[in-house]
């Protein structure tokens, strides 16, 4: 009497000596906060060298006359790194996908500053607000510059083997808007206002919802 | 499949569980695995195999399907094998695969089985048109036809009539034994069926 794990595993004999056969040396993937190190530094190089093409001495006026965008930029940095470690996170089969909850603190924070520049001016006359002229600059610096920040991110996603493609990609996508509207601070030449937070909002929700679809294909046809 | 997503263990709670030897001989298993070790890897597949079961049978899979969700994640193990981290438990991230592999087969069968309707007097009522006297007569040439029309197809979709069709065999068993993608079997056996139907006619 053949004990019934033996039977198994014979019917299944076929399909492991041809995976066995198939089988070559394959390099482990570095952690998780290793990889999203990797992107991020390469996200500071394009920030750096942004910078040398930048006003910086406005940049820095600008930042410490009102602290309220330096509280939005931090917000959004801190967006972007966090987000880039739970994509990294989540593009591990056996990861918790409640990583994907990691980034929305410093997104909440981002939001609230961003916010918190709206009412200053409108209870301080004479700020210069944005139009929406200037807004649809914001809103194709951000969706231009998350285009390649998405497709490097996607790309070392997918060395891993997500088992939630989908929500993988949302993830690198908001990592990507967070980076691109990180860096759109060097070239922002007023404050934040109403306008302003919203379009920021959408263009953040046109880069995920993009991610989320093209992006998901994209991890989903890696696995297989 | 509700039920099926909230029953799923906690896939971050995967330290490793050093009470297990078990687990410590799948840890060193598929460490040798990653470096190519082809002994270490069909040893460690056939031991998955009675964990893989537990796990699909956990969820709830019907006792026929459990073989396809064994087949299925041994095949995301092979694919997905440059993710495991030695350092964390093995089994924990078998069972997380398989577990998704059981709820992405109940969730496609599911949807067949709403497709599907039962109606017992109404399928023995239904005039069975391939037994028709009148046909039997034209099978010799029928089939003959039809195997050189199988004979003339460009070799990918030949391969994929005659291994998925002819010989009945899974497309994960095809993709193993041809080396092509499930996809492109798909997509080959796809075009092979509609150019023989445009060749063969309604009647062929």
């Amino acid at each position: 009497m053949i004990p019934p794990t033996a039977q198994a595993q014979s019917r299944h004999e076929g399909i492991i000596l041809s995976l066995t056969a198939d089988l070559k040396p394959v390099r482990r993937l570095p952690p998780p906060g290793w990889r999203a190190l990797l992107w991020l530094a390469l996200v500071a190089t394009i920030a750096f060298t942004l910078a040398m093409v930048a006003d910086r001495t406005a940049v820095v006026s600008r930042l410490t006359a009102a602290p309220d965008i330096w509280l939005s930029a931090s917000g959004s940095a801190l967006t972007m790194v966090l987000a880039a470690i739970a994509a990294f996170q989540l593009s591990l089969p056996d990861r918790s996908p409640l990583w994907a909850l990691l980034p929305l603190p410093a997104a909440l924070l981002w939001i609230g500053a961003s916010g918190a520049g709206c009412l200053r001016t409108w209870l301080v006359p004479g700020t210069h607000a944005a139009v929406l002229d200037d807004t649809k600059d914001c809103l194709v610096f951000i969706l231009a510059l998350s285009v390649p920040l998405s497709a490097l991110l996607l790309g070392m996603l997918r060395r891993g083997y997500t088992l939630r493609p989908g929500l993988t990609a949302a993830v690198a996508g908001f990592a990507s808007a967070a980076a691109a509207a990180t860096l759109l601070v060097l070239f922002h030449p007023y404050d934040a206002s109403a306008t302003d937070v919203v379009v920021h909002v959408v263009a953040v929700a046109l880069v995920i919802v993009a991610n989320r679809a093209y992006g998901g294909r994209l991890l989903q046809a890696a696995n297989s | 499949m509700v039920r099926a997503e909230t029953r799923q263990t906690s896939p971050d709670d995967t330290g490793r569980d050093d009470a297990s030897p078990d687990d410590a001989r799948r840890c060193a298993w598929m460490a040798a695995a990653q470096a190519g070790d082809q002994a270490a890897y069909g040893a460690l597949l056939r031991d998955c195999v009675p964990v893989i079961e537990k796990v699909a049978r956990r969820q709830g899979v019907s006792a026929d399907r459990i073989d396809d969700v064994v087949q299925e994640t041994l095949l995301t193990v092979h694919r997905a094998r440059q993710t495991y981290d030695p350092a964390r438990s093995f089994t924990a991230w078998l069972a997380v695969l398989a577990e998704r592999r059981a709820i992405d087969l109940m969730r496609k069968t599911g949807r067949h089985a709403v497709r599907e309707v039962h109606a017992p007097l109404a399928y023995e009522r239904h005039a069975d048109e391939s037994a028709a006297p009148r046909r039997s007569a034209y099978d010799a040439a029928a089939t003959h036809r039809l195997s050189e029309a199988v004979a003339d197809l460009p070799l990918r979709q030949r391969e994929a009539v005659q291994q998925l069709v002819l010989q009945e065999r899974s497309l994960t068993e095809t993709a193993a034994a041809t080396g092509r993608s499930k996809g492109s079997l798909k997509v080959n056996l796809h075009r092979a069926l509609k150019s023989l139907r445009a060749r063969l006619g309604p009647e062929g």
